[in-house]
């Protein structure tokens, strides 16, 4: 024991000491826990990077080097996945030109490339997370529910079975027809563009789950016939009476009213 | 009265010449006029007209081959099927067949009426279009085989029938005179002023009656609740989502959220169009915004923290409006485009509408909860001529 003592004595000797208690103790974590979680996070981090690089390549023009925002598109810090993922994932952005709204094309980016992009946002700031299978499970969604929530607080701008419908100055409220579940939840989730926001707060996931039940049971219900034109209202069924109706009977006027030969 | 009637003009007819055929029918000279007789007499070519710019017929005097156009007389010349009995023949077949479509279309009405059964929506579908085709075809091809039977093959002669003086004559007019005398005299109408000034007066009351019976449509009605423009809100009165019915607390509404609302008294009212009645102008959109994108608003102050109340009933003609895009903060009402903006007092920007959208003053309970400060300042509802 005496040859030992100088060394325990040693003044390392106590940071030797807690070293080795650290790297066991940490190793032994990092034995049991660690792998999947340190996986995860590389991956996480994995996905941001590349996230990052696809946005400085396609999105930095507009929203800025860091996201800040520019003239020509809003900040993303605080948006969330789920914005990122309704808007890139539908098309919507990046934005071919200029307009009063982004319309929905064909999506520029892979799902992957969309995860990515939205994982780098999402590192920027606190935000509405994309929603998960289970939030989006609609097997006890409540129809009737949904279909007053609907009526209430969708009806107004996107017609009462979804079918969309005019806004001011060219906007427009999308049709909801064939629209994926996940999007309608962000697109509530996230308020995009002209569209205001429902939070879970204002409305719970349940009731979104209720509302995106109604829609997509009444694009189920069997069409009764007859000319819909859009079933967009009185716009374009005016449009049809002015022009084809009051046609039709101007031109039965001429025929009856001509001299024959 | 001229020889001529396209200068002479129908109204120089005498009423015994009722039914006078003007439009000298193929080339009878001019003045001539034919008589009932002449319509169904075979076709005579036309003469050539001899001075056609003379008569200011046509604007240019050295138009080849003129047009024989008299204004007022319609002239022209015969038709193909009145030279050609093939093509009398060809439009009395298609005049024909057109009634025969009609008849078959009528079966065929039956035919879909009898046999198609109803028994899925499919067949509904079907049963509906052909019932709308097969009738509107019965109808049109009796209509179309009519005007298609007139325009080719029925005499193509015009004929003015002038109307009778309106004025009624010298007799009939001092006859009424007369008359009225004669009732006013047998009446004692200017004799008797005691019954003339009775009666004068219960006339003048008369209309008291209707507005009477009108008063009750008033809107401000002293008393009592039930006004047109007097709502369920009142200080302290919590503010319950729709549909929900749940309270709402400010951190509920994110920055862009939009919830309709709607008084939480509107519960104790019974079901039905008591309730019904109330929510109809006591319905209101909470919406959120920056508080530094607030302009203006209609009191200092009604927002809370952003949160900003507006009556939903649009002033044009009260219909509900929520079609509300967070980007611009304008609220559109679908009815006639009336556009509000909400971050700036409500002000319309757009349409129709004269007056902005009466804002609520809101503030919180001590639970957190969101309730109105106060009623409406602004009268709620449509314009009319009282709130202009």
């Amino acid at each position: 024991m005496r040859p030992l003592r100088p060394r325990r004595r040693h003044p390392l000797a106590a940071l030797a000491v807690l070293l080795v208690g650290l790297v066991v103790t940490g190793g032994a974590y990092a034995a049991i826990s660690a792998p999947q979680g340190a996986q995860a996070v590389s991956a996480q981090s994995f996905a941001v990077d590349l996230g990052r690089k696809l946005y400085l390549q396609g999105c930095s023009t507009c929203h800025g080097l860091s996201a800040e925002g520019t003239t020509d598109g809003p900040t993303l810090i605080g948006v969330g996945a789920a914005a990122v993922d309704f808007q890139v994932s539908t098309g919507r952005m990046p934005l071919q030109s200029g307009g009063v709204q982004a319309p929905r094309k064909p999506r520029a980016y892979d799902e992957t490339q969309v995860d990515q992009l939205a994982a780098y946002v999402a590192s920027l700031g606190p935000g509405p997370a994309i929603p998960s299978a289970e939030q989006l499970d609609l097997s006890d969604a409540n129809l009737q529910e949904g279909g007053e929530l609907f009526r209430t607080n969708c009806a107004s701008c996107h017609n009462f079975v979804g079918q969309g419908g005019a806004l001011t100055r060219g906007k427009y409220a999308p049709d909801l027809a064939g629209v994926s579940s996940r999007t309608m939840y962000e697109a509530m989730l996230t308020g995009p563009q002209s569209m205001p926001v429902f939070s879970d707060t204002s409305l719970t996931p349940e009731q979104k789950r209720a509302i995106i039940a109604f829609v997509q049971n009444v694009q189920e219900e069997p069409n009764p016939g007859g000319f819909g034109l859009g079933r967009v209202g009185p716009v374009s069924e005016g449009l049809v009476t002015w022009t084809v109706g009051l046609g039709l009977i101007i031109a039965a006027a001429v025929w009856i009213a001509v001299k024959p030969s | 009265m001229s020889d001529r009637p396209a200068e002479g003009g129908a109204h120089a007819l005498q009423p015994e010449e009722h039914g006078q055929r003007l439009g000298q029918p193929h080339g009878q000279p001019q003045g001539q006029r034919a008589t009932q007789g002449d319509q169904h007499e075979a076709y005579e070519p036309p003469e050539t007209v001899t001075d056609p710019a003379q008569q200011g017929l046509i604007d240019d005097p050295h138009e080849e081959a003129p047009r024989r156009i008299v204004e007022g007389e319609h002239s022209h010349g015969p038709r193909q099927t009145d030279v050609d009995p093939r093509a009398a023949k060809r439009a009395e077949r298609q005049v024909a067949a057109l009634f025969a479509v009609s008849a078959l279309a009528t079966v065929g009405f039956v035919l879909a009426y009898v046999f198609i059964d109803l028994d899925s929506l499919d067949s509904l579908v079907w049963s509906n279009r052909l019932l709308g085709v097969m009738l509107a075809l019965s109808l049109f091809c009796i209509g179309a085989g009519a005007i298609h039977w007139a325009k080719k093959l029925m005499a193509d002669d015009e004929y003015v029938q002038s109307r009778h003086e309106l004025r009624s004559t010298p007799e009939e007019r001092e006859d009424f005179v007369d008359s009225f005398r004669r009732g006013t005299d047998d009446s004692g109408f200017t004799r008797r002023s005691l019954i003339r000034r009775s009666l004068i007066g219960a006339m003048a009351l008369l209309p008291i009656n209707a507005v009477i019976l009108l008063w009750d449509l008033a809107e401000e009605k002293p008393g009592g609740p039930g006004g047109l423009r007097e709502t369920l809100w009142a200080p302290g009165v919590p503010i319950v989502a729709a549909v929900t019915h749940a309270q709402v607390r400010p951190e509920d509404l994110a920055i862009g959220a939009l919830v309709n609302a709607e008084p939480e008294n509107l519960e104790e009212l019974p079901e039905g169009p008591p309730r019904l009645n109330a929510l109809a102008n006591s319905a209101i959109i909470l919406v959120r915004m920056e508080p530094a994108e607030i302009r203006t608003q209609q009191g200092a102050g009604w927002d809370y923290q952003g949160i900003l109340a507006f009556s939903k009933i649009c002033t044009h003609v009260g219909c509900p409006t929520s079609l509300y895009e967070q980007e611009t903060h304008h609220l559109l009402c679908p009815c006639h485009q009336s556009t509000y903006d909400l971050a700036d007092s409500a002000r319309v920007v757009f349409g129709p509408a004269a007056r902005s959208l009466p804002q609520l003053a809101i503030t919180v309970d001590e639970g957190g909860y969101l309730v109105a400060r106060q009623g409406f300042q602004a009268l709620v509802g449509p314009s009319t001529w009282e709130v202009p």
